[in-house]
């Protein structure tokens, strides 16, 4: 394993690992809760990027998987009584599935096309589950208090959901770095300059498209269930927010679309931004502006992020910036 | 015969691209395709490596009957192909562009050995200074040597060279053709399409002429340029310019 030698994964993981540990330390809700906000969303940019910035295939839907893997566990969990952990696998590994049978229409559609399909798919999810009986229609479910005791009453529950998403966090930078370095990552990266040129040299780019597609949507899948878990109910109003899909492409773009380390930055950077400017009372309602302004300028002006610029600026540091 | 093709034909809506194209291609040649803009040379081409399916006709490459299959799968079957507009992988160094092809050609082969086949390659086509520049970084010429390097580094039975001369000094001409000359001596067939006419008759074995999509003459490069129909197709009708000049 040579990605096991360098020092670029050795960083991002030993930041996070230490990050929760820290918290978990520390013992503090506050910290707790700010801090579960912000490794759930470096998580969902780190899984999207794997189709965005690897295979630079632009999915403004992408919060989708979030949603319907976040029901379904949900549903498990309060409606079937599953267990948390084999809910979330469901999730995530139910998400995968649905990204292989939308890839197979999708994908055939390239840029613009395919942002604005991907859109239409969160849509046509929200409407279906807005109508869909056993998952509570428009106004969704709730889960019965009684279901935490399972796991030591709903403080030893917020702990365990905040665990969860940590160890899922790694688990995403680890994916993420590994595709990156792999003979499938390079495959992708020669999809996204020239998908076209890429085929002649026999990269099999349905094949590829798809496995990159299923893979972003597992987390996200597996990420729904534990945040809605931890929230105690869902609502398709809460579960297919495509603002928030939107603001995880800025995380992306702000960071460094297609390396491992940009959305990691860029996630917990927005993240931070967003707290500070929904409390302002200046920009509490204008915060979603300031984040379109942001995606513009950085667009404009830095389209390869923070990490991407310092790749360029000081080449030294490629071996530690993936 | 490592490719034969039989009665190929492709239409575009009323537009005859290729009419019934059928030729033989033997293991090691170097083979020059030559014809007037817009002859459908680029369309063979794209017939060939799996682009677009012909509407009719047949191409067997190793005995293997590759018609329609998909460029991914013709790659892997060993024919590799540079484009005539480069195409380069801007975003990836000119090692990580040459270890695609190394990785999903032909070989298929891990990442560490493809980096040493496009170190290998690299040196051949002498672009190795260059290994660890991003493809964007190249000029012109050194995107068309990144362009044969990528082809090159997936280890093909045959290679499709579309126009790699064009826009190239004559002293770049003659490192090419140098180079292409040392590709057929590694036992690689060639089959290019050239506009330099000096350049395509030096180093073919054999020149196929393409004119509306029909295959107007082949044969070796100094019969076919005497050929009256070739001529034509190139300077229009040979005899009227005699009577022209003639007054």
């Amino acid at each position: 394993m040579r990605a096991l030698r360098q020092p670029g994964l050795w960083l991002i993981t030993g930041i996070l690992g230490l990050w929760g540990l820290v918290i978990l330390f520390l013992d503090d809700p506050t910290l707790r809760e700010t801090s579960f906000t912000l490794l759930m969303f470096v998580a969902l940019a780190s899984s999207l990027n794997i189709l965005l910035g690897y295979t630079g295939y632009v999915s403004f839907g992408h919060i989708v998987f979030f949603g319907l893997g976040g029901y379904l566990g949900f549903y498990l969990v309060a409606v079937q009584g599953c267990s948390l952990y084999l809910a979330a696998l469901a999730g995530g590994l139910a998400c995968s599935l649905l990204a292989v049978l939308i890839g197979l229409a999708v994908l055939r559609l390239r840029g613009a096309y395919f942002a604005l399909a991907t859109i239409g798919v969160n849509e046509a999810a929200r409407a279906f589950v807005s109508n869909f009986t056993p998952f509570g229609g428009a106004t969704g479910l709730s889960l019965d208090y009684s279901v935490y005791d399972l796991y030591g009453g709903s403080l030893k529950a917020l702990w365990l959901s905040f665990i969860l998403v940590w160890l899922i966090s790694l688990a995403v930078v680890v994916t993420s770095y590994l595709v990156k370095q792999s003979r499938f990552g390079l495959g992708l990266m020669a999809i996204r300059e020239d998908e076209d040129a890429a085929m002649t040299m026999g990269v099999k780019a349905p094949l590829a498209k798809t496995l990159a597609y299923a893979l972003s949507a597992l987390f996200p899948g597996i990420i729904g269930t534990i945040f809605f878990f931890k929230n105690g109910n869902v609502e398709p109003h809460d579960a297919f927010k495509l603002h928030m899909s939107i603001e995880t492409l800025v995380m992306i773009m702000l960071g460094g679309q297609g390396t491992v380390l940009g959305p990691v930055l860029g996630g917990v950077a927005y993240e931070r931004l967003r707290g500070y400017l929904l409390v302002s009372p200046l920009f509490k309602s204008l915060h979603l502006a300031l984040s379109g302004l942001a995606l513009l300028l950085i667009i404009l002006f830095v389209p390869a992020g923070v990490v991407g610029w310092l790749r360029r600026r000081f080449p030294k540091l490629r071996g530690v910036l993936e | 015969m490592i490719l034969e093709v039989r009665e190929v034909t492709k239409r575009f809506g009323g537009l005859q691209a290729l009419t019934e194209v059928t030729f033989d291609l033997a293991a090691g040649e170097i083979l020059g395709l030559i014809g007037p803009n817009g002859a459908g040379k680029t369309t063979l081409f794209n017939v060939l490596n799996g682009v677009f399916p012909p509407d009719r006709g047949r191409v067997i490459f190793r005995g293997e009957d590759i018609t329609g299959l998909p460029p991914y799968e013709v790659a892997r079957r060993g024919i590799a192909r540079a484009y005539q507009v480069v195409r380069p992988l801007n975003d990836l160094t000119v090692r990580e562009n040459v270890m695609v092809g190394a990785c999903f050609g032909r070989e298929r082969l891990p990442l560490s050995q493809a980096a040493r086949v496009a170190e290998e390659v690299l040196a051949q086509v002498r672009l190795d200074h260059k290994a660890h520049h991003l493809a964007s970084s190249l000029n012109v010429a050194e995107k068309k040597r990144l362009e044969l390097a990528r082809a090159l580094g997936a280890q093909p039975y045959l290679l499709l060279l579309d126009e790699v001369l064009a826009g190239l000094n004559p002293v770049e001409i003659n490192a090419m053709l140098e180079t292409i000359r040392q590709i057929r001596e590694r036992g690689i067939t060639i089959f290019m399409i050239e506009h330099v006419m000096q350049a395509v008759m030096n180093v073919s074995d054999r020149v196929l002429v393409l004119d509306y999509g029909q295959l107007i003459a082949q044969g070796l490069p100094h019969e076919v340029v005497n050929n009256p129909q070739v001529i034509e197709a190139y300077l229009g009708d040979p005899k009227m310019t005699q009577r022209l000049l003639e007054g």
